[in-house]
């Protein structure tokens, strides 16, 4: 679904990834794993084009993102929850999901099912994102990537700051994304959280794939954990 | 006359500046707050509009009102057009770099200003209002009877200068519909709160852009046009509505539409009175002076929020 061929990337002048290259396939949640700084949140940006390629290319069914402007990585079908949530903070909650379904302002039914996922969102759809608490916000952040239908969605730590029950409903909402067949490639800092959900994981040091297993892989050998993680 | 009636005049004058002002202002906000561009011609756009207008209803030659119409209509589109034109060759080109964008402005400014010098002249001409009838504006006085209206002699206003109060006011509510309601806003709302999250969802933000430099052009451009019959055109008339829209601006809040308005209010009405009972540069002085120290009690404006 989605493939990252020795993508160089980084801010400016300042290369943070070299020559990554990872696949997330659907109905799977891909993980990115790596210390702080290894370059997981820079990996997302520029599968979502905010920073451009120095070299390679992103690829999602085949066809390059690399080549489009960042606004058409959105309408290709890859929805994003980054880190710290970015919510439009000023807006209400119904208004950042209109700009989370603006690729697609005639599907209304969207809004129903995001609201069935999320129903908390319904009762506070007039209240400003900003008023909103850290979990009503995180699935605020969530349910506005879910507007675009995506056939990607891109978690950057998405149950941090969280309570333990929040926490929980955030991994249950990533199992139906996978159950329905989306492709999700998750940052978490928290092992525990990752630990049963993972597919895949991929770890990143120094912005450079070290190593890619596979979620069993994970459960079963903790030193792999603890030879790059340190955990 | 006495100080009652005077005290009216002054105040519906200020309310006449205060309009022209909020048109003016919000264009600088709209760019300001969503681009976060220093539009230092933004006066200069207020003057082409003023010049266009000269120039569009003495080509037209008919009638003050078909001629005024025509100009009211097609001068902002014209100034818009051209404002987007110069942010899609030289903003976009500098990527609306911070510092690039005032140093490039000042360009455009020093462009603008010269190109009507030499096509314009120097010389400050009238245009006609589409229609000035004078109103006499009544005033109170206790008698043995009670209290009766008078007219005093002296006190009036055009009807003119009515409808810009009017016209102002009508134009800044449809920009608040189209900002709250409409999904243009919603777009430039986005953008303006997080530019790359924006793009991150699909809108287009550098055709926003071009789009919010060429409104707030328009928007400059049509509170000439409507100022114009009252002011005369010249081509050195950008300095103090550019001066006035960032006071306005900074005091009323970044990114903060009402506030803009209400600061207009403010420093229009109060530029309206203390010019009319004192002069126009103690009205100048006195509103850098209330900047300077909102700038130091609260540097996010009236409205606006503080950024961390």
């Amino acid at each position: 679904m989605l493939k990252l061929d020795q993508v160089d990337a980084g801010y400016g002048r300042a290369q943070v990834l070299r020559s990554v290259s990872l696949e997330a396939k659907a109905g799977e949640i891909t993980c990115l794993l790596g210390r702080n700084g290894a370059g997981k949140t820079t990996t997302l940006k520029a599968i979502m084009q905010v920073i451009p390629l120095m070299s390679g290319a992103v690829y999602l069914e085949s066809s390059s993102l690399s080549e489009r402007a960042a606004q058409d990585v959105a309408r290709s079908g890859v929805g994003y929850v980054p880190q710290g949530r970015r919510l439009f903070g000023a807006l209400t909650v119904a208004e950042n999901l209109d700009v989370g379904r603006f690729t697609r302002p005639q599907d209304s039914m969207v809004l129903e099912e995001v609201f069935e996922l999320f129903p908390r969102l319904r009762e506070r759809s007039q209240q400003r994102a900003n008023t909103l608490s850290g979990g009503e916000q995180q699935m605020l952040a969530m349910a506005r990537a879910l507007c675009l239908r995506p056939k990607v969605v891109l978690l950057d730590e998405p149950t941090e700051g969280l309570q333990p029950s929040m926490m929980e409903a955030i991994r249950n909402v990533t199992r139906t994304l996978r159950e329905r067949g989306v492709a999700v490639v998750l940052v978490e800092q928290r092992i525990e959280a990752i630990l049963d959900l993972a597919d895949h994981a991929v770890f990143l040091e120094n912005g450079q794939v070290v190593e890619t297993v596979p979620g069993e892989a994970l459960r079963d050998t903790p030193q792999i954990l603890a030879r790059h993680l340190g955990v | 006359m006495d100080f009652g009636p005077y005290l009216m005049l002054a105040t519906l004058e200020g309310a006449v500046t205060a309009a022209v002002l909020a048109l003016t202002a919000s264009g600088l906000a709209l760019v300001f707050g969503i681009m976060r561009v220093v539009n230092v011609a933004h006066g200069e756009f207020f003057m082409l509009g003023a010049v266009l207008a000269w120039w569009v209803t003495d080509l037209m030659g008919a009638t003050p009102v078909l001629g005024f119409a025509i100009a009211l209509v097609v001068v902002p589109l014209m100034v818009a057009a051209l404002a987007t034109f110069a942010d899609m060759t030289i903003l976009k080109r500098i990527n609306y770099d911070p510092e690039r964008t005032i140093v490039a402005t000042i360009g455009i400014l020093y462009i603008l200003q010269q190109v009507t010098l030499m096509t314009y002249g120097p010389d400050a001409r009238p245009v006609t209002a589409p229609f000035n009838t004078r109103l006499a504006l009544p005033w109170f006085e206790r008698t043995e009877d009670g209290i009766s209206l008078y007219w005093p002699w002296g006190l009036s206003i055009t009807s003119y200068k009515l409808a810009v109060i009017g016209a102002a006011g009508g134009v800044l509510l449809g920009l608040w519909a189209v900002m709250k309601r409409s999904r243009l806003g919603l777009m430039m709302r986005a953008t303006e709160q997080d530019r790359e999250m924006a793009l991150a969802f699909g809108i287009p933000v550098e055709r926003i852009y071009a789009l919010v430099f060429g409104m707030g052009a328009g928007l400059a451009a049509l509170a000439a046009v409507l100022v114009v019959p009252i002011q005369q055109a010249h081509y050195l008339m950008g300095g103090d509505p550019l001066l006035l829209s960032f006071i306005v601006v900074i005091i009323g809040g970044l990114g903060s539409l009402p506030g803009t308005v209400l600061a207009a209010l403010l420093i229009g009405l109060s530029d309206g009175i203390i010019s009319v009972f004192f002069s126009p540069t103690l009205a100048k002085i006195l509103a850098t002076l209330l900047v300077a120290m909102l700038l130091v009690f609260r540097p996010q404006g009236m409205f606006g929020e503080r950024r961390l």
